[in-house]
């Protein structure tokens, strides 16, 4: 293992689960990717919303699960995380430093907090470098001292991750997909990050390859105290990681709750949607051996475009619950029961708990 | 099963490389009948796409080398000029692709495609075909079926796509429908869709289908019987109240134990398979799953040896490949169900100085 290196002076908290001891905190983060007309002239004739003002924090050693359908913004808020990307509005505190605006200087001492998984190990890795040269690359490039010299230390990196630490010289062709995305998680883990944002880590990979590859971002997280942000669309996977789940809808969080407590009782329409689309591994037959299709809720149509976002509550054009004031009001990101926020006017799930703190409940309903 | 519509008899499927002989399928045998689903489960490289390629005679002019008899309703694929197989393909047996983008030609618009697939086997004119592909457009659920036909690939969202993909594969009433990975480009909301329509079509129809995935909840939804393939051979064959219920090959097992599940309690920690799946250039001898598997010491030395065929162990019409009894099955099965993994008694991880893993291990009730 690589000894400590030198960092910026943060706490040295030594990742407690305390509430409120948010490694992460996002507020109010606006990415509008500006839409274009004419060439010499060149004039704004719209925005897609990428992400339109989302609030959420991350405990140390917690990890959060961020889903939702493609387009809804959950990637662009990963890379806006680790400033890959520029935020149009709000503001992002990893560790106690605003990193909102931060010039790519001035971003470069932070990188070593904070680092990405990226979801295609094929192209994530550069094909004419060795394993060696690609793991090493951060120590490279962030000019740092390792004791015992880069290359003990990456082969220590590969032994972590579960590779042949003797691959050292090898090129990334030679190995198959999940144990690219272990060198992809080596090269992550090489600068000690405190957070670790994982876009979709395991999609690329085969079942059997996704847990070896899902077990050992635990290990890690168990043994590193490492936080994480994980991406994904896959609702099983995000279950069997995450702590708490943020459920994002066409640039906004909709739902975000404690894993159990979403999975259990959903209360944003779409979350239970999105939780009964999930095909699940148990044949329905009935006695006779006819086969059965399970009931769910079949929503209608694709995901509207964020050019152009539906008003008010912008779930309410695939809604079975919507009613006028679903077209005309924006349903706030309210906090229902301690720690379960949604946004909705209609929620779900909510006859038996003390609910009804925010917006009228529509009561029980099915 | 004689009289099946489709019957598969020892396929064996090639191909000459540079580095060796790749045997993609290895001694295939299934039937099919008519109103039946069959889904075909496997990683990466285990030759199910090749086998379904192979149905539909799409390896003609490759270097592949088919061997064995692929008879469709009597008559053998296999041995047919490429001709016949040529007006076979498209009338009596379509293909549904993963990628509707890439499969779609960008430059033509959907419905001309459609005609141009209905009109190569029916002789009709321009206006009938245009009258039916609007039809199908309207019959797969596409709004407005009357100006979409005239819309370009771009035009539709990727789960539109696909239904336009399989409004052409329906466009001759094909007797034998195959689907590569229908679903795995779109998001879950839209695959329980595109679910539910193969299924309503195959009601209507009356078709065969071959559901080819790698996501045991999709065949789980939509399968009567299930093939399990590992490097290019069949591992287990059943139904799927038998594959899923009582699984009887060690690799169904380690594939049912790596998945995270929405229907159970959430488990702490899931079982990979260890290993990776092996080139099929250079396929283990004796059961090529054997290194990977966790059961070779019970039955004496034969797994590296011996290649296990496929027979029957309980249930009629249930079979796996493997040396293990019926009764060391059930033994180990139900000992995986108690959670019980053999090697794995002990947890090797975690022995870092911090554990901040998740507090809460409960479970949800989902």
């Amino acid at each position: 293992m690589t000894e400590p290196i030198q960092t910026p002076p943060v706490p040295a908290g030594n990742g407690a689960q305390q509430n409120g001891d948010a490694l992460l905190r996002v507020t109010g983060l606006v990415r509008h990717f500006p839409v274009t007309r004419g060439v010499v002239f060149r004039h704004h004739v719209g925005a897609v919303r990428a992400v339109d003002g989302i609030d959420l924090s991350v405990s140390r050693g917690q990890t959060l699960g961020l889903v939702g359908e493609s387009g809804c913004g959950k990637t662009t808020t990963g890379r806006l995380l680790i400033r890959l990307d520029e935020p149009t509005g709000g503001q992002i505190v990893i560790d106690g430093h605003d990193v909102t605006h931060l010039r790519q200087g001035q971003m470069r001492p932070l990188r070593r907090e904070i680092q990405m998984i990226f979801q295609d190990p094929y192209s994530s890795l550069n094909p004419r470098h060795t394993v060696g040269a690609i793991v090493g690359a951060p120590y490279r490039l962030q000019k740092v001292k390792v004791p015992g010299g880069v290359r003990k230390n990456v082969q220590e990196l590969l032994e972590l991750v579960g590779l042949n630490p003797e691959h050292y010289n090898r090129y990334p062709h030679e190995f198959s997909g999940g144990q690219r995305q272990r060198i992809g998680i080596a090269r992550t883990l090489a600068l000690r990050p405190k957070l670790i944002v994982a876009d979709e880590p395991v999609s690329a990979l085969d079942v059997s390859i996704q847990a070896q590859v899902i077990n050992l971002l635990e290990d890690l997280q168990n043994e590193l105290g490492l936080t994480y942000v994980v991406i994904a669309h896959d609702l099983s996977v995000v279950r069997h990681i995450s702590d708490r789940v943020a459920v994002m809808y066409l640039g906004k969080i909709v739902e975000m709750a404690d894993r159990d407590q979403l999975y259990a009782k959903p209360r944003h329409p779409y979350t239970v949607a999105l939780l009964s689309a999930v095909p699940v591994p148990e044949p329905l037959s009935s006695p006779s051996g006819q086969r059965l299709r399970r009931e769910r809720i079949r929503l209608q149509g694709d995901v509207p475009s964020p050019l152009l976002p539906p008003k008010a509550c912008r779930f309410h054009t695939r809604c079975w619950k919507a009613q006028e004031i679903c077209r005309t009001v924006e349903p706030p990101l309210a906090e229902l029961i301690p720690g379960h926020r949604v946004a909705c006017h209609f929620p779900e799930n909510t006859a038996p708990a003390p609910a009804g703190v925010a917006g009228p409940t529509a009561g029980a309903d099915a | 099963m004689a009289g099946s519509m489709l019957e598969v008899r020892d396929l064996r499927i090639h191909f000459q490389t540079d580095d060796g002989t790749v045997r993609a399928v290895d001694g295939v045998s299934f039937s099919l009948d008519r109103g039946r689903t069959l889904g075909i489960v496997g990683e990466s490289g285990s030759g199910k796409s090749v086998t379904s390629m192979g149905i539909m005679g799409l390896h003609h002019g490759t270097n592949a080398e088919i061997t064995g008899e692929i008879l469709l309703d009597g008559e053998n694929l296999v041995a047919a000029n490429p001709g016949r197989v040529r007006e076979l393909r498209g009338s009596k047996m379509a293909m549904i692709f993963q990628d509707p983008l890439s499969s779609l030609h960008p430059y033509y618009t959907v419905g001309a495609q459609i005609i141009e697939a209905y009109r190569v086997h029916n002789d009709v004119s321009k206006q009938a075909a245009r009258q039916h592909a609007i039809d199908l457009l309207g019959r797969v659920g596409i709004p407005t079926p009357k100006t979409r036909v005239d819309d370009y690939p771009h035009q539709f969202s990727g789960g539109m796509r696909q239904r336009a993909m399989i409004a052409m594969a329906l466009s001759c009433d094909p007797e034998l429908l195959i689907a590569d990975e229908p679903t795995t480009a779109l998001d879950v909301t839209v695959q329980a869709q595109i679910l539910d329509l193969i299924n309503d079509l195959q009601s209507e129809f009356g078709s065969a289908v071959i559901m080819i995935t790698h996501d045991l909840g999709v065949v789980a939804e939509l399968a009567d019987d299930i093939l399990v393939m590992y490097a290019g051979r069949v591992a287990e064959y059943g139904s799927a109240a038998d594959i899923f219920g009582r699984p009887d090959h060690p690799y169904t097992w380690g594939l049912l134990a790596s998945m995270p599940r929405m229907d159970r309690a959430r488990i702490t920690r899931l079982v990979p398979i260890p290993g990776t799946p092996p080139s099929l250039i250079k396929v283990p001898s004796g059961c090529p799953f054997h290194p990977r598997c966790r059961y070779t010491h019970l039955t004496g030395g034969r797994c590296d040896t011996e290649v296990p065929p496929l027979r029957e162990a309980g249930t009629p019409g249930h079979a796996a490949a493997c040396h293990l009894t019926a009764e060391q099955r059930r033994q180990q099965w139900d000992a995986l169900q108690a959670g019980k993994v053999p090697g794995e008694a002990e947890e090797p991880v975690s022995q870092g100085p911090v554990s901040q893993g998740p507090v809460s291990q409960g479970r949800a009730e989902a």
